[in-house]
């Protein structure tokens, strides 16, 4: 498509929240205090399943600067969750808990040390009851059972085929069976949860939390605490980082709740970084085993997968993240076939979520390697065979999502001649090796987490009387991914005024509805809504102008904050601009020059009309097929993304380095190219940590064995190389100014690269991450053994 | 618990507080000075977020005491402009989109400041070691190498 010019988007405009951050002012959940402020503490299980047999306050509760405690008693048994099918949490435990960390009772207190010790007062009395600890335990004959209403420890189950696979194996000339098992990651965001909670007396409850998701936050915080959702307020301050594990309400924020309405003073609460990793919602461990049938030309026919998930001991996200594990093979190749069984199974651990690359990241990287795999077999190149089979712009997959735009072929190559992939592929020494993969994404959810007709994003704009600012309000939820910049960015180009004359706030409910960041959905949604409300904005300002001046509106234009006259005829502003400088006589920067500003003209419109004020909103059509869980995997378009690794393994240790990575993302149009770069290089991080080192991992009684960032390793500037990021621009027909996801997609293909790349090296397939150095040696090792047997 | 009175230089004042004996200089930092630029990101010394210079050296603010910066230098996020001039690691970390959730930058930036300091030429390995201590979960550290390097060239040119 032809190359639009824009005044502001597509350009690398420092982000508008950069200076606040740079020199200490942004001010975080933990970085907010209120007067007669109150500290929270919450008391956890020290067991992985046990029946509770009492729970004493008394001696809490005597504790001189302890203002309150709460217990289920006290807050009642409201169950809650993310999808409403599947609520299966209380906020404190009563009858039983069902992981090391499963919450108690909460206090609130004058200061943190005594919040604390009131906490190791309150006696708890326990049963111990044998502990699921993994899917096979979880499974077995007669296991102990998490949840009466969920018999078998299943949490959900999907089957779902498209096409006819045993039918389509049949006319294959080859199949081949792959696993793959990841490890339970964390989201390693720098910030740890914290929020602060302030109820006044008159029934109205704000809460400032740092959350992905102040619009689900406001409602679960209604449901469980009684109170009407148009009497609680979600304030989002600035966020340090998210991933997904901040998506929905927590026990922090319900509990800091609960305490501000006990104690009519407001309560601060913040998590440890301990108790980061215990609350969780992160990504899954994923077993999965896929059978792809294809025909010698390199056709790939059918596959045949399933998958199963440790899910921890509540569902959280999970019943999307088992469809999504599924339903995201169905692109970006042509996979006529498909039948898909997975299952989420209950184990007395913290619960998994959402994690960024949901669902999809471990089956793409089984699914990516078993392509190399194939590539072998057949002694086609890889990214040939990846080419052959590449969906393009327009095609649909088995699982009915559109394609409606996917530059993934520009990608693949962008990525081949970035890398110099055919001067290196297969020529590279022994322990030396080049891999890559693709991946692909939703650009937001189709559907809301809840069945519902809402728009998923709507925004207000409101233009400073003196017609100098435009103030953008929105729900949205500014993370870290610059969400605050690209919603300026694209009201600024809609009005045709600079950005710097854009001011956006953002992420309070009583602003706007925003269902948040997650399923890298803002720039689409929130980004439709925006360019909605500055359009109508601009359509009123031009209306009063149109009128004044006795020029048809169609001619009229703004543009670089100057009102733009179609044709020859002039516009005749003289004695408005008299006017304009009458009533603000002194004021500095008054207008000059030749051309009516967008500041005098919005000025006019406010002498015509009042505050104007102009809203947005964005809701998808109707989207997918008609099957059971059709909706996860829907979406108005998708991101694709590919990926060349290269890689060192010394045989000796076992070490991997990764010396190389060449990132190719398709995001429609970038908004800003630096925040693009950015999304892609972060994510790379984040799947390299994955592939290398991140694991969760607990003892025999269910015990957090690594709970700190010392323990849980994440990458640091010296395990990342330097990564040559490619845009490409695909123009997205149903994304705002043609724009679509970045923040999740580009995650997808790294652990396959990095897989693919380790196998180009050392000829060994590794098929259980992360790969450590003893999981590399071990592997090399089985495999010299292997050879010489 | 008594109390210990210090005494120390803050950001280029002198500055008197009363501490806990077993208060963490963080803590001195956050709630009794609310200055909440320097932050908590794990408390055991493993993030880097509360990263703080103490006599101009980079020293992570969770695992001090606050009894032990009496008589000393301590510069923190706040006291790096001069008045409304940013300095030039704030100004490059701007331009260059060094800065995400922003979570890790204060003490991305004073690490990055001690490193020039002390090496106003450094090598790319030379930032990457200065700041493997900062831990970022948002950015991979590319932008912010770059822009690093961005002021070392500067220095370079002004020389
Ligand atoms: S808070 Fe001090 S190192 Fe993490
Ligand atoms: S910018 Fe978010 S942790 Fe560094």
């Amino acid at each position: 498509m032809p190359k639009k010019k824009f005044d502001v988007l597509n350009s690398r405009a420092p982000r508008v929240d950069a200076a606040i951050k740079a020199t200490g002012k942004a001010q975080y959940a933990d970085d907010l205090s209120r007067t007669g402020q109150l500290y929270g503490a919450i008391l956890q299980s020290p067991l992985a399943h046990a029946r509770i047999l009492s729970i004493d306050t008394g001696k809490a509760e005597r504790l001189p600067g302890v203002k309150a405690v709460i217990t289920a008693k006290d807050v009642g048994l409201t169950k809650y969750g993310v999808s409403p099918a599947r609520y299966d949490e209380t906020l404190f435990a009563h009858d039983k808990v069902r992981y090391v960390g499963d919450e108690i009772a909460a206090v609130a207190a004058v200061d943190p040390a005594t919040a604390q010790a009131a906490l190791d007062l309150i006696k708890v009395e326990y049963e111990e009851l044998p502990a699921v600890l993994t899917i096979d335990e979880a499974l077995a004959d007669k296991a102990p059972q998490l949840h009466d209403d969920y018999p078998g420890n299943i949490s959900a189950e999907v089957h779902q085929e498209f096409g006819d696979v045993a039918a389509a194996f049949k006319e294959c000339d080859f199949i081949h069976t792959h696993k793959l098992v990841n490890k339970r990651q964390d989201g390693g965001f720098i910030e740890p949860h914290s929020c602060v909670a302030e109820y006044d007396h008159d029934g109205r409850l704000t809460l400032y939390t740092s959350t992905q998701v102040s619009h689900y936050v406001q409602r679960t915080v209604a449901m469980v605490t009684g109170i009407p959702i148009g009497r609680v307020r979600v304030v989002r301050p600035c966020v340090g980082g998210g991933f997904g594990p901040k998506c929905e309400a927590t026990p922090l924020e319900l509990s800091a709740c609960f305490l501000a309405i006990k104690t009519g003073s407001p309560v601060k609460i913040t998590y440890s970084r301990e108790q980061v990793f215990l609350h969780s919602r992160a990504r899954h461990q994923f077993y999965h085993e896929m059978t792809t049938g294809f025909k010698k030309d390199g056709t790939i026919m059918a596959l045949a997968h399933s998958c199963r998930l440790d899910g921890g001991a509540y569902s959280s996200f999970g019943i999307a993240t088992v469809y999504y594990a599924g339903s995201l093979l169905g692109a970006p190749y042509r996979l006529p076939n498909m039948k898909y069984d997975g299952m989420r199974v209950y184990t007395n651990k913290p619960a998994c979520g959402a994690q960024r690359g949901h669902g999809g990241v471990a089956a793409r990287a089984c699914f990516e390697q078993q392509l190399d795999i194939i590539a072998e077999e057949l002694k086609i190149d890889p990214i040939e065979l990846r080419m052959m089979n590449m969906m393009e712009t327009g095609d649909t997959t088995c699982n009915a999502l559109d394609m409606s735009s996917l530059g993934m072929k520009e990608c693949v190559n962008a990525v081949k001649k970035g890398s110099k992939w055919q001067k290196k592929k297969g020529k590279l020494p022994d322990g030396k090796g080049i891999g890559m993969a693709c991946g692909f994404f939703v650009s937001g959810a189709g559907y809301p987490i809840y069945r519902s007709d809402t728009f998923h994003s709507t925004a207000e704009i409101k233009v400073a009387e003196d017609g100098g600012t435009v103030i953008l309000r929105s729900g949205i939820a500014e993370i870290g991914q610059g969400a605050n910049t690209m919603v300026a960015m694209i009201a600024a180009e809609t009005l045709g005024i600079p950005l710097a004359d854009v001011r956006v706030d953002s992420g309070d409910t009583d602003y706007s509805v925003d269902l948040g960041a997650y399923s890298s959905r803002q720039t689409l949604m929130s980004g439709h809504a925006t360019k909605d409300a500055a359009e109508n904005v601009k359509a009123q300002i031009l209306a009063v102008v149109a009128d004044k001046l006795k020029m048809d509106v169609k001619n009229l234009d703004i543009r670089n904050g100057f009102v733009k006259v179609k044709g020859r005829k002039k516009l005749d502003f003289a004695k408005f601009r008299d006017y304009y400088r009458k009533e603000h006589r002194g004021w500095p920067n008054m207008p000059d020059g030749a051309e009516l500003s967008f500041t005098e003209a919005a000025r006019m419109a406010f002498l015509k009309k009042g505050t104007i004020v102009g809203t947005g909103k964005y809701k998808p059509p109707i989207l997918g097929g008609k099957f059971k869980g059709a909706a996860v995997g829907t979406s108005p378009a998708y991101g694709g993304s590919a990926q060349v690794v290269e890689v060192t393994v010394d045989r000796q240790t076992g070490r991997i380095t990764v010396d190389d990575m060449t990132d190719a993302h398709d995001c429609g149009l970038a908004i800003n190219k630096t925040m693009v770069e950015g999304q892609m290089q972060g994510s790379l991080s984040m799947g390299l940590g994955e592939a290398l080192f991140e694991e969760v991992k607990f003892d025999e009684k269910g015990h957090l064995m690594t709970p700190s960032l010392g323990e849980y390793r994440i990458a640091t500037a010296l395990d990342m190389p330097n990564i040559d990021t490619l845009i490409i621009e695909s123009g997205e027909p149903n994304g705002p100014f043609g724009a679509k996801e970045v923040g999740e997609g580009a995650i997808m293909p790294t652990i396959p690269a990095i897989l693919n790349a380790v196998y180009d090296a050392t000829g060994v397939r590794i098929t259980e991450l992360p790969l450590t150095p003893e999981r590399v040696l071990l592997a090399l090792k089985e495999a010299e053994a292997e050879k010489n047997a | 618990m008594k109390k210990c009175h210090i005494t120390f230089q803050l950001n280029g004042r002198t500055c008197e507080v009363l501490v806990d004996p077993n208060q963490t200089l963080l803590s001195m930092l956050r709630e009794d000075l609310s200055l909440t630029g320097t932050k908590y990101g794990c408390g055991e010394g493993d993030c880097g977020a509360c990263t703080v210079l103490l006599d101009d050296e980079p020293v992570n603010s969770c695992l001090i005491l606050a009894a032990q910066v009496d008589g000393h230098k301590l510069t923190t996020i706040e006291g790096l402009a001069d008045g409304d001039k940013l300095h030039p690691l704030q100004t490059s970390f701007i331009d260059k989109g060094a800065i995400q959730c922003g979570f890790c930058t204060p003490g991305m930036i004073l690490s990055a400041k001690a490193l020039l300091d002390e090496e106003p030429n450094p090598c790319e390995l030379d930032i990457r070691t200065a700041i493997s201590g900062n831990l970022c979960r948002c950015t991979g550290y590319q932008k912010i190498v770059e822009a690093v390097k961005a002021v070392a060239d500067d220095c370079q040119g002004e020389n």
